[in-house]
This record gives structure tokens, C-alpha cells and sequence, in this order.
């Protein structure tokens, strides 16, 4: 034994850096459901559904749009957008809820069929907050050096856990697919996450059983659908979220007048609008309403807005966007980004 | 402690902010949902701007007892405004 023998250091991740959004791209089922195919179920109307949630059509996927189908389709536009190509690409972080195996991850397969060069991947269930926690994680690998180019996707095909007779969601849920490029950046574009987790309302917004209930039910095997509160999600996510979005703005050290857009989860129109209020958004802020179209699709919601946003001209590269996701669980996470 | 005119003005304001509904049409005797329009989701939005400004809680299973203006009006003088 020697007493001279220095510890080996070993080498450390790069230095920090900053992080933006290079390309951003979505996929919508060809499929369009206006409100009127779904009314007779739910003893409704087009007006009651429009007055309640903004909602006039949602998207539902077919067999052939699986939740990795139509991630490749969304994560092959962002990467156009982005002007790179799949083998850049390090990992993959997919948020989802109704990829209906529990292994293994739709991150991987998506890695695959898109070409990567056996990126890292994986999936995380953050719900409709699961594309802003994606977009924290994704920039904080970039940020740290364990990716140079991450990809966040968020899907759902919320149909397939949708009960049709539901009054209180069946109008509201849909699918699609939205994703989202990450990669260095020479100044900061992705501003400091404010995000948490409130799991003491874990019951407002959830799956109604777990699977094996659902399987062995004695009546025959059914589908665990998701159910939710409505009235108390609204008072949640319109007031305490409006207190997480004002959060996030001071976090990037800005005020709501430096704001060019407010992308919220596309839950309801009614808790944008209320959010929005709460906030105090000047009006020159332009507000995300994909959701008139499109329907909630949970984790998608966010980057097929901004896509929507990009494509009718009424968001520009460079623009200050607010993000905010919050979902079942009860999670949140919010942050200012530029658009790329 | 507020006088009951001056908790109706100021409920009207929030009545108005919210639904849009003028404030000079939001007297006591009005329903919320069969004269002034309302639904649930809007009630939940003049209930909480109704317990900032008032400083007062308005419990989940109460609102639903506050039909007319002047039920809101009641609570709130109740509630200690």
C-alpha cells in the first residue's frame, strides 16, 4: 500500500449550456368528429358542448394511427423543421397515458422506426402536463451535455379510454401526436420550469379502476375509462394554475406585456379564458385555441397548438411564448420559451 | 363591514367581468342561471373572485344554494364581509 495513490478523477459531464426548441411538428388523425355525431349519446347539444368547452370537432385515431404511428409522422416534421435528421438525435422522451402496454416504452420503438441511431428513450406519465415536464427534461440533457439533441413527444389516443356515454368527458377527449426538438442554444430560450405535483386531488382527473379490477370485473372484462371532476378541475386548473403561469414569467424574468403568446394545455376553453383573466394577459398576447378544432389531447395539446400557431401565421420564429400543462395527478409545469 | 348595496355593486362588477352580463342588470332578485345566463363553470369563476374580493370562503357544497343575487348577496353579509 502506498500513501502517495491520488483518487482518479474521472471526467465530468461538459459545461453547462443553454437550450431552445429548434423544430416543432404534430400529427392529427385524418378522422373528423364534429359534435354532432357525439350529442345522441350524451343527451346534449352542439351549443351546450361549444358554451361549456369551446369545442365545435375533435380528432379520433383509426387502427393504422397507433400512438408510435403517429408519433414517427409528428417527430418526421419536427425534425424537418429542426433541419436535422433522426441520427442526431440522443434520446427520446415520449409522455403519454394510453400506450396501452406497460413494457415496453413506446420511446424505444419510436427511436427505432424514426431512424435513430439507438438513441436513449423512454416514457414518463405526467398526464396533460407531460409535455412541459418532457420539454424540462429534454432541456436540462441538453443544458448538462447527456444528449445533443433530445426529442419530446407527447400522444394520446384518449379515445381508446374515453367511456361515449360519459357527459362529463366524452365531448372533451381526442387524440393526436405533437413533438418537439431540443438542442443547444447560444442564449437562453427555454426559461426556468415551475412545476410540482398535488397528488392530495388525485381523484379529480383518473383512471376509474386499475386493469386487473377491470379485467376480472364480475360482470365480464370492461375498459377502465378515465373520469373527472369537471367544476373542481375547472377551479383548480383556471385559479392555481393562473398563480404557476404568473410564476413561470417571473422565473424567466419578464413581465406579461414582453409576452407575444399563451399556449396553456388545450383543456377547455372556458379555463383559458378564465386562466387568461386571473393572469391579467394583456390583449396584444395572442392565446392558443387549438382546442376549438382539435378537442384536449392531453400531452399533444401544447406542441400541435403551436404548430397550429406557426402555420396560420399568428406566431413567428422568435416569439416569447408562455407554456403551461397541468393534468391528472394532480401535476403542473410551466415555462416561457422561444419559439423556434 | 360592507353594506348590502355595496356587496351587490361589487358583485355585479364581478358578475359583468366574468359572463359579460352589465352589471346594472345584476339586482338581488335575479337568478344567476334563469336571468343572468350562467352556468356551473361561470359560478365557480364568480365564486372565487367573489372570495378574494369579499375575503370570505364560499364552500363547494354551498354554492349551489345561491340562486339568486341576493342568496350571494346574504352569504357574504353572513360570511362576515
Amino acid at each position: 500500500m502506498t500513501e502517495t495513490t491520488a483518487r482518479k478523477p474521472i471526467r465530468a459531464s461538459r459545461p453547462a449550456r443553454d437550450a431552445r426548441i429548434l423544430g416543432i411538428g404534430g400529427y392529427r388523425p385524418a378522422r373528423l368528429v364534429p359534435n354532432a355525431e357525439i350529442v345522441e349519446r350524451i343527451d346534449s347539444s352542439d351549443e351546450w358542448i361549444r358554451t361549456r368547452s369551446g369545442i365545435a370537432s375533435r380528432r379520433w385515431a383509426n387502427d393504422e394511427e397507433t400512438v408510435v404511428a403517429m408519433s414517427v409522422a409528428a417527430s418526421g416534421k419536427a425534425l424537418a423543421h429542426a433541419g436535422l435528421t433522426p441520427d442526431q438525435i440522443g434520446c427520446v422522451v415520449v409522455s403519454t397515458v394510453t400506450h396501452l402496454y406497460q413494457t415496453p416504452s413506446a420511446a424505444a420503438e419510436i427511436a427505432y422506426k424514426l431512424g435513430t441511431d439507438r438513441a436513449a428513450a423512454f416514457d414518463i406519465s405526467a398526464a396533460c402536463a407531460g409535455f412541459c415536464y418532457g420539454l424540462s427534461l429534454g432541456a436540462d440533457m441538453v443544458r448538462c451535455g447527456s444528449a445533443e439533441h433530445v426529442l419530446v413527444i407527447g400522444v394520446e389516443r384518449l379515445s381508446d379510454l374515453t367511456d361515449q356515454t360519459d357527459r362529463s368527458t366524452a365531448f372533451i377527449f381526442a387524440d393526436g401526436a405533437g413533438a418537439a426538438v431540443i438542442g443547444p442554444s447560444s442564449e437562453p430560450a427555454i426559461g426556468p420550469v415551475v412545476w410540482g405535483s398535488d397528488g392530495e386531488h388525485l381523484d379529480l382527473i383518473r383512471q376509474r379502476e386499475e386493469w386487473r379490477e377491470a379485467m376480472f370485473a364480475p360482470e365480464g372484462p370492461r375498459i377502465p375509462h378515465l373520469v373527472m371532476q369537471g367544476n373542481a378541475v375547472f377551479r383548480w386548473a383556471s385559479f392555481e394554475m393562473a398563480k404557476v403561469a404568473r410564476e413561470a414569467i417571473e422565473a424567466a424574468g419578464i413581465t406579461p406585456a414582453d409576452l407575444d403568446l399563451f399556449v396553456p394545455h388545450q383543456a377547455n376553453m372556458r379555463i383559458t379564458d378564465a386562466m387568461a383573466r386571473a393572469m391579467k394577459l394583456p390583449e396584444s398576447v395572442v392565446t392558443a385555441r387549438d382546442i376549438v378544432e382539435q378537442g384536449n389531447t392531453s400531452a399533444a395539446s401544447i406542441p400541435l397548438a403551436i404548430e397550429r400557431l406557426l402555420e396560420t401565421g399568428q406566431a413567428r420564429s422568435g416569439d416569447l411564448a408562455l407554456l403551461i400543462g397541468f393534468g391528472a395527478g394532480l401535476v403542473y409545469a410551466a415555462q416561457v420559451v422561444r419559439i423556434p | 363591514m360592507a353594506s348590502t348595496e355595496e356587496i351587490r355593486s361589487d358583485l355585479a362588477d364581478i358578475v359583468n367581468e366574468v359572463a359579460g352580463v352589465p352589471a346594472a342588470d345584476v339586482q338581488l332578485d335575479k337568478s344567476f342561471t334563469d336571468d343572468l345566463g350562467m352556468d356551473s363553470l361561470g359560478m365557480v369563476e364568480v365564486v372565487v373572485a367573489a372570495e378574494e374580493k369579499f375575503g370570505v370562503k364560499i364552500p363547494d357544497d354551498q354554492v349551489k344554494n345561491l340562486a339568486t343575487v341576493g342568496d350571494a348577496v346574504a352569504f357574504i353579509e353572513r360570511a362576515g364581509a
